[in-house]
């Protein structure tokens, strides 16, 4: 048989390698300084890009798509080429997929900052975004798929249909909780509201960890894992059942999110049971990677590489574990809002993805470089370092959630919270977030020694060249081979018919959760007085997601006692009929604010917002003085009126028209409010007056950003206090 | 649970006939599944599960 001579493409595979490591360190270190943002809330006090909620966005799109996205790359280009002995099909496609990528990250890295985003979690860039996002993954897709025709192994490996599986769900998911109508160039509304967006936000949020975290990387263990430990994977049956399994039940999972919330409760049962079943595939696939290591555990002893992946898999193991756990009503009950929520990602984030990355990093990168690595030490080093930072970082954080939840709910004998006081339960915390810190840092410490090891052995070694490989090309199959063979061995050979056989299968959870929550109207039970936001109140909601409000402060009383006593009336799915997005959040790191607006005075929430400590002593929120200074900007806001029209909400003609006057009304009343505080009415006068003798700009309180989210503030929750129960129309 | 989903899903005509197409098409499919990979022949696993290690 006539042998072809071909090279695979390193090049790009260090591309992408040196992409990872850069925007690990990045990820990281934003991380970090939030979680000191927590011990000293004002430490970049003043700076609107660098406070808590523009920058927590960052954080995890820094994680989720720079550090793993681009270690998905790597893995993807490296192992790709070699399991079908063909080089990328497509060098523009390559280099596309590279420069694009990285153009997309420093685009995220200057919009979220400056407040632009769609406050969705995972999805929060704005339009113009998303469609590169769309763009570049195609370009990766197409160029995978194009390699997978040139092939020169006629099987594909259980690896590449998880690259495949990973590329067709990311895609769909991506472009319909994505879908949104844009204002102008960096701000839309989302297309969905309340109940809706929420459901859609979820089944995207839980399946990106399902297909971005987990489906591409159980893929580069199925690759790296024997490659590591050489020998083949523990049972190469278990892990067709394994990806089957795995992408039919995922895509269901996304109502755990959502329990106890306004989403309708037949699909948060689904969600449930969906997830409970998800932990069959998710430890099969555990214990198939763990046992690949069978014969070889005296490697493990001497091995970095495979210390670092036994640490991933075991990760994977224990959050695979805990996920369906939390599915559990009384489970989630407990740890839903809470720091719970923030170990367990982390267990995920930092073990699985960060350890497997890490492992692949240091099996690839001497190769590629034609060298050993520099210092096994400082690889060990860095593995032990790492792995006490993560268990650091996670026990005191399940510490945290179980402690403050438990307080959240404690009850004394006549009736009342024990606990009345939201800050109660913060500061009884404050030391497992000096603890948090502490594992954080050392997480990042080891992370700096592998860069500093990287370094030297890229010092040490050759240039990386793309590398000469031979194989024979593929002869058709005569009808005489494959007679006898088996169905699932004839798809292995159509890599273009069982990618849309993955697509079906993940179709079919999505379908069946999302399209009779948008079409069924009894999920939503309408209520009457429930009517849009005022001019002034969207402007005010609009700054409230520019400051990322939804990072710390939920909007969703869950129908408690504990909740109903602590915040008010529970939440009711009709309530958010024209929240664009919704705003329910998923973390309490301060009170929840469903019920929140007619609570405390104008003047209140002004001083809190200024000073929050001055109100409110040993809080950790940050203060938000540039609110309080800050002129509103009212230049767009008759076309975010007019795109809310087109998205159902029933705005006249006229208010629209008038939106200046409603807004200039509405805030001189609030500034009215705010004079009935002397201490207020003297400083105020006395700033217009020094603005006048110094013949500055002085921005009058009605026009000011504050004004705004005030108004909001103080409208939320309010609608239902109007009725009474008999005008909540039953369908 | 089922009963939870009837109720909401009573407007969709022919909703019945939904789950049980459904629960036929997780069970069929699942049971071909592992039919296949329990009839799968051992030195095709073999030669498959090898690949990542032929270069």
């Amino acid at each position: 048989m006539e042998m072809q001579q071909f090279y695979y493409d390193n090049k790009i595979v260090k591309k992408f390698i040196y992409a990872t490591l850069l925007w690990g360190i990045v990820g990281f270190s934003v991380g970090l300084l939030l979680a000191f943002m927590f011990l000293f809330p004002n430490l970049t006090e003043g700076i609107s890009w660098l406070s808590f909620g523009r920058l927590r966005p960052l954080h995890t799109n820094a994680v989720i798509f720079a550090f793993v996205g681009n270690a998905i790359y790597a893995g993807v280009y490296y192992s790709l080429q070699r399991l079908l002995k063909a080089r990328m099909a497509s060098n523009f496609l390559s280099n596309f997929n590279f420069w694009g990528w990285q153009l997309i990250i420093v685009a995220a890295a200057i919009t979220l900052p400056l407040g632009y985003t769609s406050s969705k979690e995972y999805a929060e860039l704005e339009w113009p975004i998303d469609i590169m996002i769309a763009l570049v993954w195609v370009a990766f897709g197409a160029n995978m798929i194009w390699t997978i025709l040139q092939r020169r192994q006629r099987h594909l490996y259980v690896a590449i249909w998880f690259y495949l599986g990973t590329f067709v769900t990311v895609a769909v998911l991506h472009i319909f909780n994505s879908l949104a109508l844009p204002v102008s160039f960096l701000k839309s509304y989302s297309v969905y509201a309340g109940v809706q967006d929420a459901l859609v936000q979820w089944w995207y949020g839980h399946n990106a960890v399902a297909f971005f975290l987990t489906t591409p990387f159980l893929g580069l263990m199925y690759y790296f894992v024997p490659k590591a430990a050489n020998r083949p994977v523990y049972s190469y049956r278990l892990s067709i059942v394994h990806f089957w399994s795995l992408i039919f039940i995922y895509i269901w999972a996304g109502p755990h999110h959502l329990l106890y919330t306004a989403l309708p409760n037949w699909a948060q049962n689904l969600g449930v049971a969906f997830s409970v079943m998800l932990i069959a595939p998710s430890w099969g696939g555990m214990i198939n990677g763990l046992l690949t290591l069978r014969g070889a555990w005296d490697k493990v002893r001497t091995d970095p590489v495979l210390k670092f992946m036994v640490v991933a898999i075991t990760g994977y193991g224990m959050a695979t574990f805990e996920g369906p756990m939390l599915s559990l009503k009384n489970v989630n009950a407990i740890a839903h809002f809470s720091d719970w929520i923030i170990a367990h990602v982390h267990v995920g984030a930092l073990a699985w993805n960060g350890f497997l990355t890490f492992g692949m990093l240091y099996w690839m990168i001497p190769r590629m470089f034609k060298t050993t690595l520099y210092s096994k030490a400082l690889a060990n080093f860095h593995f032990w370092i790492g792995t006490l930072g993560i268990i650091l970082y996670a026990l005191p954080m399940y510490v945290a959630g179980f402690v403050q939840a438990s307080m959240w709910k404690q009850f004394n004998p006549d009736g009342s919270l024990t606990y009345g006081n939201f800050l109660e339960t913060v500061n009884e915390i404050i030391p497992m977030y000096w603890m948090r810190a502490i594992g954080g840092t050392m997480f990042i410490i080891g992370a700096i020694v592998m860069l500093y090891n990287v370094v030297r052995t890229v010092k040490q070694g050759s240039g990386v060249e793309d590398e000469l490989a031979e194989a024979a090309a593929l002869t058709k199959v005569s009808k005489h081979r494959t007679s006898g063979e088996g169905y699932h061995t004839w798809l292995e050979r159509k890599p273009v018919r069982l990618t849309l056989y993955a697509t079906v299968a993940i179709l079919i959870g999505g379908v069946v959760q999302i399209i009779p929550t948008l079409l069924v109207k009894s999920n939503i039970p309408t209520i009457s007085s429930v009517k849009p936001y005022s001019p002034l109140e969207l402007e005010g909601r609009d700054l409230y997601i520019r400051e990322g409000c939804v990072g710390c402060h939920s909007q969703m009383v869950r129908p408690f006692r504990s909740e109903v006593e602590r915040y008010g009336e529970y939440s009711k799915a009709g309530e958010f009929v024209y929240d664009h997005p919704f705003l329910w959040g998923s973390k309490r790191t301060g009170p929840d604010l469903h019920r929140v607006g007619q609570k405390y005075s104008d003047s209140w929430h002004l001083n809190h917002m200024y000073d929050p400590q001055s109100t409110s002593p040993g809080s950790i929120m940050p203060s938000y003085k540039w609110l309080v200074r800050g002129k509103l900007d009212k230049s767009s806001t008759e076309d975010k009126m007019k795109a809310m029209v087109s998205l159902g909400v029933p705005y006249s003609e006229e208010e629209i028209a008038n939106a200046q006057q409603l807004m200039d009304a509405q805030g001189k009343q609030i500034e009215e409010n705010l004079y009935q505080d002397p201490d207020f009415a003297k400083n105020y006068e006395a700033d217009k007056k020094f603005a006048q003798e110094n013949g500055q700009d002085f921005v009058e309180m009605k026009d000011r950003e504050i004004v705004a989210i005030i108004a909001y503030i103080q409208r939320l929750g309010t609608d239902i206090k109007v009725k009474d129960e008999q005008q909540l129309s039953k369908k | 649970m089922l009963k939870f989903v009837k109720n909401h899903m009573e407007s969709i005509a022919g909703i019945e006939i939904y789950p049980l197409i459904s629960l036929v098409i997780f069970f069929t499919f699942f049971v071909g599944l592992f039919w296949w990979v329990f009839t799968a022949k051992k030195e095709y696993i073999n030669k498959v599960s090898n690949i990542p290690l032929d270069h």
